[in-house]
């Protein structure tokens, strides 16, 4: 195995990460044209990519949007879809907390759920790397994503602008948030936050401003933590399997 | 009378694309920027992990149900598309092979008929 330089694990990380622009294409795309049917202009629809840098936290937005809700709970909501980047900049923290503090800055940046996934599992697996070295994998894992993400959000904007809105895209945005839930509900606690926040949701949907999201999404949310504690405490009850 | 939605003007959006700059910025750099290596409370993590699997399908759920495209009225073809890609993302664990079954759904069963 190589990976003795920053400049190596660099690389290492750019070709771990390559396979995320699977994703990131057809998404930014569908972003970009699902903001350019919402009124947003291309270079709105950039700005929002650059800036915000959160597929999720971005559609999230643009649905709300598309609901007519208040710029506030626009912003809450989408806010709180991303409060999962605090739990990625906590875990990894004790890997690369003793790097400079502009490194920390940028990386800050470009923590999205595809670095994070990638650096989380090798930091893990490699404790000898160094912080240089680990700096240069965190780097490298969420360019090829970055760099797809905005050129396809730029070329859907585009697109999007010559589509015409008897098309249909209507139910584009519900169908990709479904792909994106499905693959990560891997434990009963995933579950259990899923299917509370949806039954939750629809219950409380009569609530003004869209608030029911908020609402629901945290009820899901403490299932989830629940589920998951409950889940442990009778795993140690039960001792270990072998 | 317009039933299309009303436009967000400009300042608005940009103050809503600032703001959501900012505010993930802020959530990113919150632990590896700030808290250095202190741990955090097991429970607030426990939490936080739970965040994005809880808000979307909260906010899936009534748009799949009433869409807005049909007047808010629950529109069966629709709804087995959710369920479908909904299904094969968590039997496939392929998020592209989730996003093509409910595409492939919505284009034989919505766009075609209608």
């Amino acid at each position: 195995m190589g990976g003795t330089t920053s400049k190596s694990t660099f690389w290492t990380g750019i070709r771990d990460g390559f396979p995320f622009i699977l994703v990131a294409a057809p998404f930014g795309t569908l972003f970009g044209v699902l903001a350019s049917e919402s009124g947003l202009g291309v270079h709105e629809a950039l700005g929002f990519s650059l800036a915000v840098f959160a597929g999720a936290a971005q559609f999230t937005a643009l649905q709300l949007l598309q609901e007519n809700t208040p710029a506030v709970i626009v912003v809450i909501s989408a806010l709180a879809v991303n409060l999962r980047m605090a739990m990625y900049s906590a875990t990894l923290t004790p890997y690369l907390g003793a790097a400079p503090m502009w490194q920390r800055a940028l990386a800050a940046y470009m923590l999205v759920d595809q670095s994070f996934a990638l650096s989380a599992v090798k930091f893990e697996a490699e404790p000898e790397m160094t912080v240089p070295q680990r700096m240069g994998y965190f780097f490298g894992s969420c360019i090829p994503v970055a760099i797809v993400w905005l050129g396809a959000t730029v070329m859907g904007a585009w697109a999007g602008s010559q589509i015409p809105a008897s098309w249909g895209l209507d139910f584009a945005l519900p169908i990709a948030f479904c792909a994106m839930i499905g693959p990560v509900l891997r434990t009963p606690a995933h579950l259990a936050a899923c299917f509370t926040a949806a039954t939750v949701a629809l219950l409380v949907a009569g609530l003004p401003y869209n608030a029911g999201l908020i609402v629901a999404g945290s009820a899901g949310m403490m299932a989830g933590a629940r589920t998951e504690l409950w889940m442990t405490r009778r795993a140690i009850a039960e001792g270990p399997l072998s | 009378m317009s039933t299309e939605m009303s436009p967000t003007s400009p300042e608005v959006m940009w103050g809503i694309i600032l703001s959501l700059a900012i505010g993930s910025y802020l959530l990113r750099f919150a632990f590896l920027g700030w808290i250095g290596d202190r741990p955090l409370p097991e429970w607030l993590l426990r939490h936080l992990r739970y965040t994005a699997v809880a808000f979307i399908p909260a906010l899936v759920a009534p748009v799949a149900v009433w869409p807005a495209a049909t007047g808010g009225q629950t529109d069966p073809a629709r709804l087995a598309a959710a369920a479908a890609t909904l299904s094969v993302g968590y039997f496939t664990r392929s998020v592209i092979a989730a996003m093509f079954t409910g595409a492939g759904m919505i284009f034989l069963f919505v766009w075609l008929p209608g």
